[in-house]
């Protein structure tokens, strides 16, 4: 891995007040009216950093905003406002070359690694892909690079699926090719959404153990999720997102021990526990997450909050340290003092 | 005499060149009124199929042996013609996508009635009224009767599902992955509405799925199936502090937990295939505590404890 490499101080990654928005499509009818351009406000001004050998992870519901705004790290959307400083680089001011030799060194992860490789490729054709779109190496020299990439994804011996199709390999080895794939070109960025909810409980943790190998080794991993239980368990840090917001992020084992918004709370308490004695009274929240076009006014959160106050619907809190709480433990609550 | 008992399922799916493969393996279990089964395993293990056996609702190229009893009757026997009168009257069924089970141009309300007119259970504005009691029951509005399937979120959908199988008064609902798709806090509300119909109706669930928290917080008892077998059956609690089977073991111990800073470790190796007969434990090859017999001998299911049972030549001696 080039991890270490030329490590300047300071995150590798880090997020500064990433707005993005999607405009919705006007009808005929609507432009002719000139009804009023409106917009899905994904990510609403969030900041966050990753850094080398540190796992971060983003949770929240669907339509939270955290595909988007791994996206927008990527440069696979253009965010409207902020930055994205990739290793001091900032991304969203790159022209398309400079992001080419950029990419390389950030890499994705998807869901569904039964939609991601390509069923006609081998599995040496697939993990080269990068290299040879990268013009890296000779031919033999990148064959040395995916066979190490193999191993280092946990497929060993390598020789053994050097000549294999997607379809002649479980679920768990479909998702090491992928990830072989990312690894080719040594990135120094992983961002992985969603990696192991399409795959098979047993094999989940094989997958989860290999990124935190990987972070270990010294690269950052930005893991998209939706499961609580598998943050908790992995990460190094937990970002809530709630309507295209953070609300709460910290170490780990803070904002699941200790969690200070009621967001927070409300979703660790669903959350099912693997031991059926060990009973937590859900607070269950009453309707569904607000349309991202209408963001409440005030908190975003209030018109689901169980202990709303007045001023909740008219101050939209900042993401702050509540007293007692860990070093980089914040929550974006009035209330957030216990 | 329990609501439902299952004895001896087999499923073979017939495969090109006549071979086939055999996707449920002498299942049994019983069920009774208001108790809440969870069938548990992963993907290929069987569980969907053996449901979908329950209904009758396997295609064509799938044949069915064994015993289905529901209330002492013998509803497998004839196939179609005695399935066919307690298929949603007794039996009920939620799916996974509750995309896929509305039609996308009727109004939901008239899906509601259809199956009561069909069944004769309720008919004309008697049916529109239940309709519209059975969408209050599972928490929406009745003002919602007039939308349509794509109006609806995916959590109001998946209760509009719910509504629909309690049409016509089952005494069993079958759930497969019914919050698979769902975000967990609507989840925690769809899981929390079954548990409610089951005590307040006596309503038997069994919940197929392969999320082993969900069915160890919403289930009485658990089934554990694996290579088309029940490997282990008990209640929740016995499983997860008293496995006696070690593929139940790694299961829960290949789980994430909120609340465990234990190593969470994966299950080498993969499931057999299941078109090819083989000798011996059908876990074998992934079990950490396979001896000499395990080659050789298949185990049967055997009582290891109260309501407990499990299909291991070790599981008498130790714990697993």
């Amino acid at each position: 891995m080039t991890g270490g490499n030329g490590a300047s101080p300071g995150p590798l990654l880090q997020v500064e007040d990433l707005v993005v928005r999607y405009p919705v499509r006007r009808g005929i009818a609507e432009t002719a009216a000139r009804r009023p351009k409106q917009h899905v406000h994904a990510v609403s001004g969030i900041s966050f950093g990753v850094s080398r050998g540190e796992m971060v992870a983003l949770v929240g519901e669907s339509g939270c905003g955290k595909t988007t705004t791994a996206q927008a790290v990527l440069r696979l959307v253009r965010p409207e406002a902020g930055t994205v400083r990739f290793d001091g680089i900032d991304v969203t001011a790159l022209g398309s070359r400079e992001l080419r030799r950029l990419r390389r060194r950030m890499q994705i992860i998807y869901q569904d690694p039964y939609e991601s490789l390509d069923p006609r490729f081998r599995v040496e054709a697939t993990v080269a892909e990068a290299l040879v779109v990268h013009r890296e190496g000779t031919r033999e020299e990148r064959h040395r690079r995916v066979v190490g990439a193999l191993e280092l994804a946990g497929l060993s011996p390598p020789e053994l699926y050097l000549d294999r199709y997607p379809h002649e390999l479980s679920g768990g080895q479909r998702q090491r090719v992928a990830i072989a794939a990312s690894l080719a070109l040594g990135p120094d960025l992983l961002v992985a959404d969603e990696p192991v909810s399409m795959l098979d409980v047993s094999v989940r943790a094989g997958i989860l153990t290999l990124l935190d190998d990987l972070r270990d080794r010294g690269l950052g991993v930005l893991m998209i999720t939706h499961d609580l239980s598998t943050a908790a368990r992995f990460a190094d840090r937990i970002c809530v997102m709630y309507l295209g917001r953070i609300v709460e992020e910290g170490p780990a084992v803070q904002v699941v021990e200790d969690p200070r918004h009621p967001y927070t709370k409300a979703l660790l308490s669903v959350v099912p526990r693997r031991d059926p004695r060990r009973r937590v009274q859900p607070q269950i929240l009453r309707g569904e997450t607000p349309n991202p076009i209408a963001v409440p006014p005030g908190c975003r959160f209030h018109p689901r909050c169980p202990v709303a106050v007045d001023a909740c619907r008219t101050v939209d809190p900042e993401l702050r340290a509540p007293s007692g709480a860990a070093a980089g433990h914040r929550a974006a609550c009035l209330l957030a003092e216990r | 005499m329990s609501l439902l008992q299952v004895e001896e399922l087999h499923v073979w799916f017939d495969l090109a060149r006549g071979r086939e493969l055999h996707a449920v393996q002498g299942v049994s279990f019983a069920l009774d009124r208001g108790e809440r089964l969870g069938l548990v395993g992963e993907s290929g293990s069987g569980k969907t199929t053996a449901i979908l056996a329950l209904m009758g609702l396997l295609p064509p190229t799938a044949s069915v042996a064994g015993r289905v009893l529901l209330d002492g009757e013998d509803v497998l026997v004839r196939g179609e013609r005695t399935v066919a009168p307690h298929r949603w009257k007794d039996v009920a069924m939620v799916f996974q996508g509750a995309m896929n089970a509305f039609n996308p141009v009727k109004r939901i309300g008239a899906q509601l009635v259809e199956p009561m007119e069909q069944h004769g259970v309720a008919e004309g504005s008697r049916a529109e009224a239940r309709a519209a009691e059975l969408l209050e029951r599972v928490g929406i509005s009745r003002t919602r009767l007039r939308n349509y399937p794509h109006e609806f979120s995916g959590g109001m959908r998946q209760r509009a599902a719910i509504a629909m199988a309690l049409a016509c008064e089952p005494k069993l609902v079958l759930a497969d992955e019914p919050t698979t798709a769902l975000d967990v806090m609507v989840q925690a509300q769809i899981l929390e509405l079954l548990v409610s119909l089951t005590k307040d109706f006596g309503l038997a669930l069994i919940l197929v799925t392969h999320d082993l928290p969900v069915v160890a917080q919403t289930c009485t008892a658990a089934a554990v199936m694996y290579a088309g077998e029940i490997v282990e059956t008990g209640p929740t609690d016995v499983l997860y502090h008293e496995p006696r089977h070690p593929y139940t073991r790694l299961l829960f111990a290949a789980t994430p937990d909120l609340e465990s800073r234990d190593v969470v470790v994966s299950i080498p190796g993969t499931p057999p295939r299941l078109d090819e007969a083989a000798a011996g434990c059908p876990f074998r090859p992934r079990c950490d505590s396979a001896v000499a017999r395990c080659s050789l001998e298949r185990p049967l299911l055997q009582r290891v404890g109260d309501r407990h049972e499990a299909a291991c030549h070790m599981a008498a001696q130790v714990p697993a």
